[in-house]
Formats: C-alpha cells, sequence, structure tokens
C-alpha cells in the first residue's frame, strides 16, 4: 500500500460456514458489490467501510475454503488471491482469517496454513455466543500467543459484534508472525497441541445438532419432511408468486395502455407496446417466483438444512450423474428454470453444476401451462380411463414425467460421454443448525435481484426487441390479405423452415407462431392468434383460437406439438440466464442445440407413431 | 485388545473408531489428501452417526468437532480400528 492512496485492502477468508459472509455483511452494510472474477464464475463480493479514524477499507469477501490445495475453482480463487497471483485483484495488505469458535479442530488447521504465506494476519474467532453457549472455554490469550497473531472475538451475527474487529483494524498493521509452522511440518498436530493448551470442549458436538439430526436424517421422517418442506416452497411459489406476478401484468399492461393513448398508432408505438413494454413485461415478471424462491432457498442455506437434504437425495442423484445439490435448483425449475439454474450456485464443483444447469430445462416450468392447456382442451377428449383417471390429466401428467425421464437420461448419457471421468467427491460438511439472521438473508435476496433485473434483464430485453422487429418487418404491402406477421422477417423465416418441420406435422402457421414464441412458451398461443389474424390477442386469444386449431390440425399434429414444448428451449431467458450463469456462449449453443435435437426427434416418432395409429 | 484395521464403510453404526490413515486410490489422490485436509489423520477419532436412506449411501461421520458426508467410495479410503469396548 502506498502511503499516497491511504486504502486498507483486506479480505476475509476462511473455511466453508464459518460465518465469514455475516461477517462481511455486518462489517460493510449495503455497500457491496456482487460481480464475477475475471475469467471464472466465481462470485467475487467487495465491501468497503470507513475506520472510525477516517481511513477507507475495502474487504473482499473471499471463497469459503478448506485447503490451500484447491479442489475447485473457487478455492483456487482464494490461493491465489492471497499468494497475490489472481491477476487484477491487488494482494491483500491483512488477512482476516474467520475461524468458528465451535469448530477449530478443523478451522484452526486452515489458519496455520495461510500463516505460512507470510501477510499480516489477524484471527477471528466468529460465534463466540455460540460456544459459550455449549460451555466451550477459549483461553484467548493462550490461543494468541501460540498462533502469534492478534485473536479477536466476534458475534456476526449480533450488532456491535463486530465493533472490537473494526477498532483492531484500525491500528497499526500487526506484523507476519515469526515463526509459522515449518513447511513439511504436520498442521494437525499443531492444531491438537493449541487446542490443549488454548481450548477445553466438554462436548465434541452440539446436542441439540445431534437431536435435530435424529429427526432430519431418519430415513423415513427424514424424507418426510424434506417432501414436506418442498411441497410447501413448491405451493408458495405458486400461490405467493401468482397475485404479484399478476399485478405486475397488470402494472405493465396499464403503462402500455397510457403510452398507447400519448403515442399516435405507427412504427413508434408498436416498439414501445409491443416491443419495449411487452420485454420489460417479460423480464419484471419473473422478479416474484424468483425472490420467493431465493427466500426458501436462503433460509434453508442458513439454517443448514441446505447440506442435508443433499446428504439425503444425494445417492438417487448420482445415479443419474448429477449430486445431491442438484435437487434444488431442479425442483426450482417446475416453476421457471431461470431461477432454477440461478440456483445451481449453490453446487461448488464446476462438472456437477453444469450438468445440472443443462438439464434444469427439462423440468417443466409454469410457462408451458399455457400451452398445453390449449392443446390438451382443444384435442384431448374428457373422457374417463380406467374408471377414476380422466384422460386430460394423465396427459398433463404423462407431459411432466417425460420432462423428468427426459432429464435423467440426458444426465445419465452426459456423464457417459463427458472427457472429465475422473470421481468427484461430496464430502459435504453438514454444518450445526442455525437460526437465519433476516439481515443476512435481506442482503442475500437483494444480490438475487439485482443480479437478474440488471445481467438476465438486460439480455433478455434486447432479445425480446429483436424478436419484435422481426415480427414486424418489413410491413405488408399494400392491398395484402394475409396476417401482417405473414410478410415479416418472423414470417419469411416461419415459411422458410416449414419444409424442415414437415416431418414433426407442423404446417406453416405454426412454424411462423414460434419465432415470436422464443421469447416466452406462453408467447406462442398468442403468436398462434397473431398468425390466425384474430382480432384480439389478449387474454380471450386461446378461446378464440381453440374451435379454429381444433378443426384445422389433426390430432397428430397436436400431439406433436405437445412433444416439441417438453423439450423446446422456447424461452430466451433460460438462454440468457444459461449465459450469465456459465459466462459461456458455447454452453448455451450446447444447450439450445441439444434441446432442439431433442424436441424434434420426439416431436417427430409422435407425429409418425400417431400417425399410424389414427 | 487390539481390534483389526477396517475400512470407515464398513464400520458399524456409531461404533467409536480412531483412524489409521487415509490410502491414496490412485497416484496423488485429491480426494485421500482433501480427507487428510480435513482431519481423517492417525490418530482422530471418528464415528459414522447417520446413513443416506437410500443403499445407505452416503455416510455422516463424525470426525473432530465436525461431520463430514462422504460417499461410499470416499469413505473406503480411510482406514480405521475400532475401540476396544
Amino acid at each position: 500500500m502506498t502511503a499516497m492512496e491511504n486504502v486498507l485492502h483486506i479480505a476475509l477468508v476462511g473455511n466453508p460456514n464459518s460465518g465469514k459472509t455475516a461477517l462481511f455483511n455486518r462489517l460493510t452494510g449495503s455497500r457491496q458489490k456482487v460481480a464475477n472474477y475475471a475469467g471464472v464464475t466465481v462470485e467475487r463480493k467487495e465491501g468497503r467501510y470507513t475506520s472510525p479514524t477516517g481511513r477507507s477499507v475495502r474487504v473482499l469477501d473471499l471463497p469459503g475454503t478448506y485447503s490451500l490445495n484447491a479442489t475447485s475453482p473457487d478455492e483456487a480463487v482464494t490461493r491465489d488471491v492471497c499468494m497475490g497471483r489472481f491477476e487484477g485483484e491487488t494482494r491483500p495488505d491483512l488477512l482476516v482469517c474467520v475461524a468458528d469458535a465451535t469448530n477449530l479442530r478443523l478451522h484452526l488447521r486452515f489458519v496455520l496454513e495461510l500463516q505460512r504465506l507470510g501477510l499480516p494476519m489477524v484471527l477471528a474467532l466468529n460465534m463466540c455466543d455460540a460456544a459459550a453457549k455449549r460451555g466451550i472455554r477459549i483461553d484467548v490469550e493462550a490461543l494468541q500467543a501460540g498462533l502469534g497473531m492478534p485473536v479477536i472475538e466476534t458475534v456476526a451475527i449480533r450488532h456491535r459484534g463486530t465493533s472490537e474487529l473494526v477498532r483492531r483494524l484500525d491500528g497499526p498493521l500487526p506484523p507476519p508472525t515469526a515463526m509459522p509452522v515449518a513447511p513439511g511440518a504436520d498442521l494437525h498436530a499443531e492444531v491438537s497441541r493449541l487446542l490443549a493448551t488454548a481450548v477445553t470442549v466438554p462436548r465434541r458436538t452440539a446436542r441439540i445438532d445431534d437431536a435435530l439430526d435424529r429427526f432430519f436424517l431418519h430415513p423415513v421422517f427424514g424424507l418426510a419432511i424434506l417432501s414436506v418442506l418442498m411441497f410447501f416452497m413448491f405451493q408458495a411459489v405458486f400461490a405467493w408468486a401468482a397475485p404479484l406476478m399478476d399485478g405486475l401484468d397488470a402494472g405493465v399492461s396499464a403503462v402500455g395502455a397510457m403510452l398507447a393513448n400519448v403515442v399516435p398508432p405507427g412504427l413508434l408505438h408498436s416498439l414501445l407496446i409491443d416491443g419495449l413494454i411487452a420485454g420489460v413485461g417479460s423480464v419484471v415478471v419473473f422478479l416474484p417466483q424468483i425472490l420467493i424462491l431465493f427466500l426458501f432457498i436462503l433460509f434453508l442455506e442458513e439454517s443448514g438444512y441446505l447440506p442435508r437434504a443433499a446428504f439425503l437425495l444425494d445417492r438417487l442423484m448420482v445415479g443419474a450423474g448429477l449430486t445431491g445439490r442438484s435437487f434444488i435448483p431442479l425442483l426450482s425449475s417446475f416453476a421457471c428454470a431461470v431461477p432454477g439454474i440461478m440456483a445451481a450456485r449453490t453446487i461448488q464443483d464446476p462438472r456437477d453444476r453444469l450438468a445440472t444447469i443443462l438439464v434444469a430445462p427439462l423440468m417443466t416450468c409454469s410457462a408451458r401451462l399455457p400451452v398445453y392447456a390449449l392443446l390438451i382442451a382443444a384435442f384431448i377428449p374428457k373422457q374417463q380411463v380406467l374408471g377414476a383417471f380422466n384422460l386430460q390429466g394423465l396427459v398433463l401428467f404423462g407431459l411432466y414425467f417425460s420432462g423428468i425421464v427426459g432429464a435423467l437420461v440426458v444426465a445419465w448419457v452426459m456423464k457417459k460421454i463427458r472427457k472429465d471421468q475422473n470421481e468427484h467427491a461430496l464430502l459435504l460438511e453438514l454444518p450445526s443448525y442455525r437460526m437465519p439472521n433476516p439481515i443476512d438473508i435481506a442482503i442475500g435476496l437483494w444480490e438475487r435481484a439485482m443480479i437478474f433485473l440488471r445481467r438476465v434483464g438486460t439480455i433478455i430485453l434486447s432479445l425480446t426487441v429483436l424478436l419484435w422487429l422481426m415480427s414486424s418487418f418489413p410491413a405488408p404491402p399494400d392491398g395484402a390479405t394475409g396476417a401482417p406477421i405473414d410478410y415479416s422477417f418472423a414470417g419469411i423465416i416461419g415459411h422458410a423452415i416449414q419444409p424442415l418441420f414437415a416431418p414433426l406435422g407442423f404446417g406453416w402457421e405454426i412454424c411462423v407462431a414460434l419465432v415470436p414464441g422464443m421469447a416466452a412458451r406462453e408467447v406462442a398461443v398468442s403468436a398462434l392468434a397473431t398468425v390466425y389474424a384474430l382480432s384480439s390477442t389478449g387474454d380471450d386469444a386461446a378461446g378464440q383460437l381453440l374451435p379454429i386449431i381444433a378443426g384445422q390440425w389433426s390430432l397428430p399434429t397436436a400431439l406433436s406439438l405437445l412433444a416439441w414444448y417438453v423439450f423446446a428451449p422456447q424461452c430466451v431467458s433460460t438462454l440468457a440466464v444459461i449465459r450469465r450463469e456459465t459466462e459461456s456462449w458455447r454452453t448455451v449453443a450446447l444447450a439450445a442445440g441439444y434441446l432442439f435435437g431433442l424436441a424434434y426427434l420426439a416431436s417427430m416418432l409422435t407425429y409418425q407413431i400417431a400417425r399410424l395409429l389414427t | 485388545m487390539k481390534l483389526p484395521p477396517m475400512r470407515l464403510s464398513d464400520l458399524p453404526y456409531k461404533t467409536p473408531a480412531t483412524v489409521v490413515e487415509v490410502e491414496d486410490a490412485a497416484d496423488s489422490d485429491p480426494i485421500a489428501r482433501r480427507l487428510r485436509d480435513l482431519g481423517f489423520v492417525h490418530g482422530e477419532p471418528v464415528r459414522v452417526v447417520a446413513h443416506g436412506p437410500f443403499r445407505r449411501d452416503p455416510l455422516l461421520v463424525q470426525v473432530g468437532f465436525t461431520r463430514f458426508a462422504l460417499r461410499r467410495a470416499e469413505a473406503q479410503r480411510v482406514r480405521v480400528t475400532p475401540d476396544a469396548a
């Protein structure tokens, strides 16, 4: 650090579950910036605060790490930043090691390993309140002497729990320890020696954790509790989000209507209302689902339950080439693949994370329902089969089921063909149960909302406007009789690809509707309405479409289109979020490519078989 | 009385045991190395405190003050001796 810029760079570093991020939130409050480290999809969190003497302190919250022998990209980031060899990152002036006071046997080893780097360090002994409650007594003086660095007790979840740390960081930097453990010497033995001199532990585990785990990890009760929790979460996402989404939708429409009155009909009118407003609407309408879903996920994560769910389901998911941690993202994708793919951030292993992201779009999201509902109502008779079942319901179930089977098969095939056939470990720590802190959850929610609106929103918005352009230009010639969309680029593309889709039984009307229908699956319904030049493209479009398609399409065509929608990536938002979360257009192309391929195959098989049978 | 060493994956539920060593499954096995970093080292007390509901996999292992979920293939690398009762 130069004397010119009086900024202190500190980095928080420690094991996962050390309460590092809570400490970061307490130090920096809302003055945080979340981005990615250059070139990797590892989240970079930086914040700042001003010390009591007016010094500006920049705080980097490094990814939780067990060891400098990195086994994942986020651990490699921590290692490289601490060693000062991460390009574009300043080497920290001081490391604040965060250790959970109730878990020192594990956490002190990493502290000793970090000491060898020769940086000034302080140890924040976090969760001292929990340690005291469990009767763990820590002789801070003895620990300080043994480690040769300042040791400060913190309680990150309490309001003033970090004031002592802030005060100490305001003084002169402590010198790097004069006596790090020699290279090659056994760090574990050193930890045991330190614990013997400075720490008394009446019991190795918390009674409450043992009791809760007997329940939550029970082979029967554990799975039952998980099912109930997931059912409740799923219900909440649908039931609580629906009114909010309708409200947002109505708000966006109202703004559109207001603008429609002001702006004269014409090109600008269409761009504003059908392009921009509709585009913004298609972005913000996801927000309630994302926030509610992440409220649950953050709560489960902070409370320590999420790794337990992964523990319960790991065996099932491994068989399909996934991991226990894939479960929550995949379940979320039944509401919407966008938050589902964002939730895949909880998977550390890049290979497992990629596999989860790639199959998430196969889960039947809520946006497919309008399309399914229209086609089922038009073509599947309302009759009872086998006495008790409704045929329409059975078809709907079949569609959901095909998505799940498709995902399992795709994940399994990926497992078989990928280059990296190495064993990837689970090695999952089940931390102590904790009461989540509302402020930490609020900050987490805020971050997710911002990531979504800023990063994903911009891509979705530009693609929606692009699709509008394609559907509006060129304008129909004078005296044209068909629907205007028929003369646009979308129409031209639709007509051009029709031969390709003939084996699937798709007429040109469907092909034209598929183009603007890329914006979102439910747009397909209004796009079909536009193609059939209906006067209404609003809410009762489905009602008006029903008799038309029931009269004009054959049953095999309808079934084929249903099969198409089980697999096809008819959703730019999903592709946009894959791009954002993997930082790779190649992955987007891979996802879109295999999904289209699968959709084409499934539709063709459905159409040809149905034609033989009918 | 000293009991013969066995693999952590075969250790009966809730039987107190002591780690002998972690064996590399291959040359410079990163998983074995990580197990050692996490505290699976000679002399450390371990116990299997739970099993996953499907095929009793993964195992939940208490080592030090911490509980780790290990798949069977991971637990096979750890050799332990059950403590004499």
